[in-house]
This record gives structure tokens, sequence and C-alpha cells, in this order.
């Protein structure tokens, strides 16, 4: 949907300059008796949201599927003026310049971007952007493991998603690091601080802390942060930045806040594009800086006293500390950056915050609607925008036969929990409506309260 | 340049001083700040660690690079000199006063694989060549 920009202003100094007194003047030459009368019946305005919605479904056959799978890649809107302004020329380059100073644009977006980051998870510094989550979590566990000077084990929580365990542990095993498991509970679905007590003193670089986790849970991160700082290791937080414009931030976890903080920034006016690209965060505390890897974008002063922008701390990198560089990735993701960051100005503190409490309280519908139906929840912990739920069948049936009703009804489980193959993993964002959850939990009743 | 004679120079450009109390105090020499340019972080080995000499024991980072720096004697850290964390840019200003680390020497006689300030100035020198 093509975004138009001009304001009431911008119009009337138009219309001034060509000396028309409207724009319906300018139709004049047109006889009367041709436009149409008065229009009548016609509704209230509609959000563009709501626009899209009624316009896909007048789309008819082509319609995309109606999906409550979240997992890691969150369906959300994004205002269309995102991607017009991101696929600007100005910003629709491939790559950072080599020149970057040259550059003060491309340089700007990049220090806006780590300013709103930096306030969205309440830490002190955030870097240009990683590849994605998953690989920003291994660059936070590597920061970790430089910090320690000496521990090389990371405890990471089994209610972290499993692919980001898998990203881990093939980056940072081959580094001589030992990555300790943490089974769940399995009546809440969250870390119990209570199971940690059998690794006190066990010297560990650092505790991974998600949240919302895997199962949508949250997970209890003021416990969980402050027994990572009492075993002197550093508390790494992997969040949903969506969920933060509701949740405490990770600077606020506990008596003295996570250390590290990363994520997924797909959620930001990213679109669900077959995996990707999508692009990763990662935010510190001031005193681990130097240990932080990739770009950081500074502002300062030129010669004349004029502000400017500047990639800074550089020494730790790879064109110059070479094999000893902080990290093995140096580049950043600058076109979902930019979107992202656009979607951030867009949506501002308080679209944001509203954006997340309707997700929330379209999982609160979605938990009401099932549960009318027989159908509960597996865990007891709060949740944000995505639960398990208990089927008492296979989940890749019910998934199969929901396809052919044009939805995508969540994740199966099966493969990552084998305990949760008669569980299904739904999402809801604040892109499905009352008829969405309605159609969706009549179709999952039907197919779980037959016999199959 | 300033080389002290009092001092002992390592190849790799620390210089080490052996205190009154018998400990060495450990920084990095004029020329090596020169060409390092505006010292902004000094990362020092932590006190206890035990280090051995010339194996990496730290970094000095300034605006264009980042520099390891060696151990130029044996012995276990017993102080750093905090005030480097704060105001990096005292290596730049009196190199020969701000010592980064002193450690207790494991042995005294490592100091004799070192040059004096005559050797290191000509070791600058012939570097400069």
């Amino acid at each position: 949907m093509p975004f138009i920009p001009h304001t009431e202003q911008e119009v009337r100094q138009m219309l001034a300059a060509i000396g028309a007194a409207s724009i319906e003047s300018l139709f004049d030459v047109i006889p009367r008796e041709i436009p149409a009368a008065q229009l009548t019946r016609v509704p209230e305005g509609l959000s563009e949201l709501e626009v899209s919605r009624v316009l896909r479904e007048r789309a008819g056959e082509i319609a995309p599927m109606l999906s409550f799978l979240g997992a890691g890649a969150y369906e959300h809107h994004i205002p269309a003026a995102v991607w017009q302004i991101a696929t600007r020329g100005e910003f629709y380059s491939a790559y950072t310049p080599y020149q970057a100073e040259a550059s003060q644009g491309t340089l700007q977006v990049l220090y806006e971007y780590q300013s709103m980051m930096a306030s969205l998870t309440g830490m002190d510094v955030t870097n240009a952007s990683l590849y994605d989550g998953a690989s920003g979590l291994a660059e936070a566990i590597l920061m970790a493991v430089r910090q320690a000077k000496g521990s090389r084990r990371i405890l990471i929580p089994s209610t972290l998603h499993p692919t980001y365990r898998k990203v881990v542990k093939s980056i940072v095993t081959s580094q001589d690091i030992e990555v300790v498991e943490l089974m769940y509970c399995a009546e809440c679905g969250t870390t119990l601080p209570e199971s940690l007590a059998k690794f006190n003193n066990a010297a560990f670089a650092a505790l991974v802390i998600p949240n919302p986790n895997f199962f949508g849970c949250l997970e209890e991160v003021d416990r969980l942060t402050d027994w990572a700082h009492a075993q002197g290791a550093l508390a790494i937080a992997v969040v949903n930045p969506i969920s933060l414009a509701v949740l405490k931030p990770p600077g606020d976890w506990g008596e003295r806040g996570a250390d590290i903080a990363v994520g997924e920034g797909q959620p930001l006016g990213v679109p669900l594009a077959s995996g990707g690209p999508y692009f990763g965060f990662i935010a510190c505390k001031q005193a681990l800086v130097r240990q932080m890897p990739g770009r950081i974008v500074g502002r300062t002063l030129d010669l004349d006293g004029k502000p400017g922008f500047t990639l800074t701390l550089q020494a730790r990198e790879q064109h110059i500390r070479r094999s000893k560089a902080t990290s093995n990735i140096c580049t950043n993701q600058g076109l979902a950056v930019t979107a992202a960051t656009i979607y951030l100005a867009i949506m501002g503190p308080d679209g944001l915050r509203n954006a997340a409490l309707l997700c929330h309280r379209n999982a609160l519908e979605l938990n009401a609607a099932l549960k009318a139906k027989g159908m509960l929840r597996k865990f007891s912990a709060p949740c944000f925008h995505e639960a398990v739920f208990a089927l008492n069948r296979p989940a890749r049936s019910v998934l199969e036969a929901l396809l052919q009703q044009h939805i995508i009804g969540g994740f199966d489980l099966t493969d990552d929990y084998p305990e949760l193959d008669e569980s299904l993993l739904i999402c809801t964002t604040e892109t499905k409506s009352h008829q969405d959850i309605a159609r969706y939990c009549e179709a999952l009743s039907a197919l779980t309260t037959t016999t199959a | 340049m300033q080389t002290p004679v009092n001092l002992k120079y390592a190849a790799t450009h620390e210089w080490a001083r052996v205190e009154s109390d018998g400990t060495v105090s450990v920084g990095i020499t004029f020329h090596a700040q020169e060409q390092l340019g505006d010292v902004v972080f000094v990362e020092s080995p932590e006190v206890g660690r035990k280090l051995q000499q010339g194996k990496e024991c730290g970094v000095v980072e300034s605006v264009k690079a980042a520099s390891d720096i060696y151990a130029p004697i044996s012995g276990e850290v017993i102080a750093v000199n905090a005030d480097l964390g704060s105001a990096p840019e005292k290596i730049n200003e009196d190199a020969y006063a701000a010592w980064m680390y002193r450690l207790k020497p494991d042995d005294l006689a490592e100091l004799e694989k070192l040059m004096d300030a005559t050797g290191y100035e000509n070791l600058v020198a012939a570097e400069s060549h």
C-alpha cells in the first residue's frame, strides 16, 4: 500500500502555488452530472491495519493463511510508511560504506537505532546490530567468557529457543566452552530458581535467561539474575523487543540488572520472509563495552564544533586486532535495522506499548476461548503473547488438518521436546481480530473433540 | 627520546623498575606511547595473576590501534594502577610515571635478559631505519 506523505499544510502550499482554491476545484472541467452525488452509507474511517485486512479478505482465494505460528519469528502489523521510507535510494544499500564517516546519514540512522534499543532494553550501550538473535546470543556468551577470564562454562535453560541452543553450541563448543543445560519445571513451564542450587559454586561464566521463554512463559527474571550475580556469573537476557514495551527491561532485572541483553529484532518492522533476513540486537553495561563485538556508532563534535557521527571503538575489531578481535562478525544488518528504526520512530513508545498490550490481550482472549472448549494451557506461568496448549492427541495430525482450512495452527514441539508431542505452541499478535481467534478456536476444538 | 637509565627495557617496548621494597613496576615506553598515539584504554593483568616473562598479559588501546603488552619479568601481580582506568592519557603525558601494574618477581636475575637504556635506544633507532 503506498504511503501518501503530504501534510495538509503542504497540500495548501501546492494549491497556492498553482492558484487553485481546493483540490476539488481541479476537477471543475468535469460536467457536474457525471460525478456521483454525495456518498451515503459510507462507514466511518478505518485504521490502516483494518483496511489492509478488508482488502485481503476481498482478494478472496489468494488470501494468505491465517497464522498462529510464532516460535521465534512473529507476524506484526508494519505501517506502510516503514518500507516506503526504508527502500528510498539513500537507505537501500546492501552494505555499510567502508569510508563510514562519509555517510553521515547512514551513521545517524544507526546511532538513533542504538539509542532506541538502549532505551528499550534499559542497557547502557548497544551496537549497530548482528546477524540474528541466535548468533547474537553466541556473541554474548563469548563476551561473558572473555570477561570471566577463567571459567568457560555456561548455563543455558532448556526453555531457551531450540535453534538458539543449536547455534550457540555450534559456535562456542569449538572454542572449548562447555554448555550445561537446565531442565524446566513441567508444571510451570519455566526454570525454577530453586533448581539452580545444585550449581552453586560451580564457577559458571554466565547464566542465560530467556524472557518470554520459548514456551511463551515469563521467567522469574529477578531471582535468576540475582542468583547469577551471587555466583559471580554474568546474567545474559534473551528478550523479545516488542514485549519490552510492557515488561521490565533487562537493565532493571534483579538488584543489579542483566549484564548483556540480546534478541531477535525481526518483530520490529521486518516481515516474515522464509526465515530472513532478520537482525540480532545486543546491548550491555558500560563496563563490558570493550568486549562487545561489531560496529558501534558514536556522536561527537568535529573540529568546527559541529555534531557528527563516527564509528567508534574500532581498535577491538578485525581490521586492527586480526585473530584477537572481539568477534568474527564486524558487519551489521543495515537494511533491516533501518526498517526497525523507522518502525520504532513511527510507533513511538505509546504505539509500541499499545501493540504489545493488544498482543497480550489477544493471548488472553485465545486462552479464554480455548478454555471454554475444554482446552487448557500446559503450563501455569504467566505468558506474553504465546502459550503451549494441551491437545491430548498428536500435534502433527492436528496441524495438517488445520492447513486444509488455510490455518497455520502453531508450532509442533515434538522434535525439540518429545514429551510435548501432544501439545501445541500457539501465538497471537495484534494482527489477529476477534473473528480470527473465534474461527481458529472453532476449527481447533472441532479437530480435538471429535474422535480421531 | 626519553630513556631513563635506571630502568630495564624489553624488546616489546615495556619498561621495568625495581622498587625499594623489591617489587617491580611495569609500564610502556615513551617510544611505545608515541607510536600508539592517544591511549584510550588499558587492560592490565588482574591482581593475583602469575605472569611469565615474555608472555602476553594485557592490552593497550589507542584511537588507532590495540597492542598486547608482555610481561618483562615473571612474577605475581600485586597491584594495578587504578588511575589509568579513568585517565589512560597519563601514559601519553608521562610514560615512565604511568606504571600499569606491580609484581612480586620470581627471580630478579631475569632482569639481566632485558636491555639497559642504551641498548633500548639502539633497538628503537634500528627499528626506525
